[in-house]
């Protein structure tokens, strides 16, 4: 079943607040080996000028999915979740992630197309603070490969 | 307290970055997903993995993009001036029980901008002799 292209250029209404926290960065930081002690150590991270322990450059991958779910899960969207294969991935930083951050996301459906029975959807969340400071925005493209039956 | 972050003066287009192997093993799979809350069965789940035509279970593909990137924080001193990292997800990573896989990542710098003090890197990162990030680029603002 090709993804329903109907959905192209729908933005959803902003997340509920993700609350960073210092754990989670520090888990983080230690699963994907980023042993930069910003990471870490608050008191490094302030004389480095930043409030808090800062999250590593693909963080934001967390929160950016938490979004993408709220399209992926949708029946209306017609997306196999078995089939769905991560095929790019873009990052502009505004600001590093910080702990202590709540942050809301703005997700777009930027592109869906169809060809050879598979289905491409890329996406855009808007990272921001609940202030309205924006803090990064993630750009997904997501490949669902086309079953027996579409071919 | 004194900290060395990299000079835009100290940086060259074609100057090579300090390579680094992350060795990803099922253990590593786990702590990722648990990290980045990514639990997709592909990652984690033998059975699931070969029920959909791969091999064995495979790395996240943003799991890969994130240790690629430590190439460049340890090389500019402070991971907080990456400004925009991107990728391409060429080929899997494929995860064995036994051995798991090794991910080799080095980088080279293509352009330099001395008036914003940004540096663009190109990442080249490999398992084995698969390229497994295409177009892998990051920006980075330096002192």
């Amino acid at each position: 079943m090709a993804v329903n292209a109907g959905f192209t250029g729908r933005t959803y209404p902003p997340t509920a607040p993700y609350s960073v926290g210092r754990e989670k960065i520090r888990e983080f930081a230690e699963a994907v080996g980023a042993d930069d002690v910003v990471h870490v150590d608050q008191v490094q991270a302030r004389a480095r000028g930043y409030r808090d322990v800062i999250a590593p450059p693909t963080f934001a991958v967390l929160l950016a999915q938490q979004c993408d779910r709220q399209f992926i899960v949708d029946p209306e969207a017609g997306i196999d979740f078995s089939r769905l294969v991560h095929g790019e991935q873009r990052f502009v930083h505004h600001r590093p992630i910080t702990a202590g951050d709540e942050i809301v996301g703005v997700l777009t459906i930027d592109s869906v197309k169809s060809a050879g029975g598979n289905s491409m959807v890329t996406t855009r969340t808007e990272l921001a603070t609940i202030d309205g400071e924006p803090v990064c925005t993630a750009t997904s493209t997501v490949v669902i490969r086309g079953g027996a039956e579409s071919r | 307290m004194s900290h060395a972050v990299l000079s835009i003066n100290d940086v060259q287009v074609g100057q090579k970055l300090p390579s680094r192997t992350t060795h990803i093993d099922r253990a590593s799979l786990v702590a990722y997903t648990g990290a980045s809350l990514d639990r997709n069965r592909l990652h984690w789940d033998e059975r699931f993995a070969r029920s959909v035509g791969l091999p064995d279970v495979i790395a996240h593909g943003m799991f890969t993009m994130g240790t690629a990137i430590n190439v460049v924080s340890d090389w500019v001193g402070d991971s907080g001036r990456v400004v925009e990292y991107g990728a391409r997800f060429t080929k899997p990573v494929v995860v064995p029980y036994e051995g798991g896989a090794d991910v080799e990542a080095s980088g080279v710098v293509t352009a330099v901008d001395a008036q914003t003090r940004r540096a663009t890197v190109e990442l080249k990162v490999t398992c084995g002799t698969d390229k497994v990030l295409g177009r892998a680029v990051a920006v980075v603002v330096l002192d």
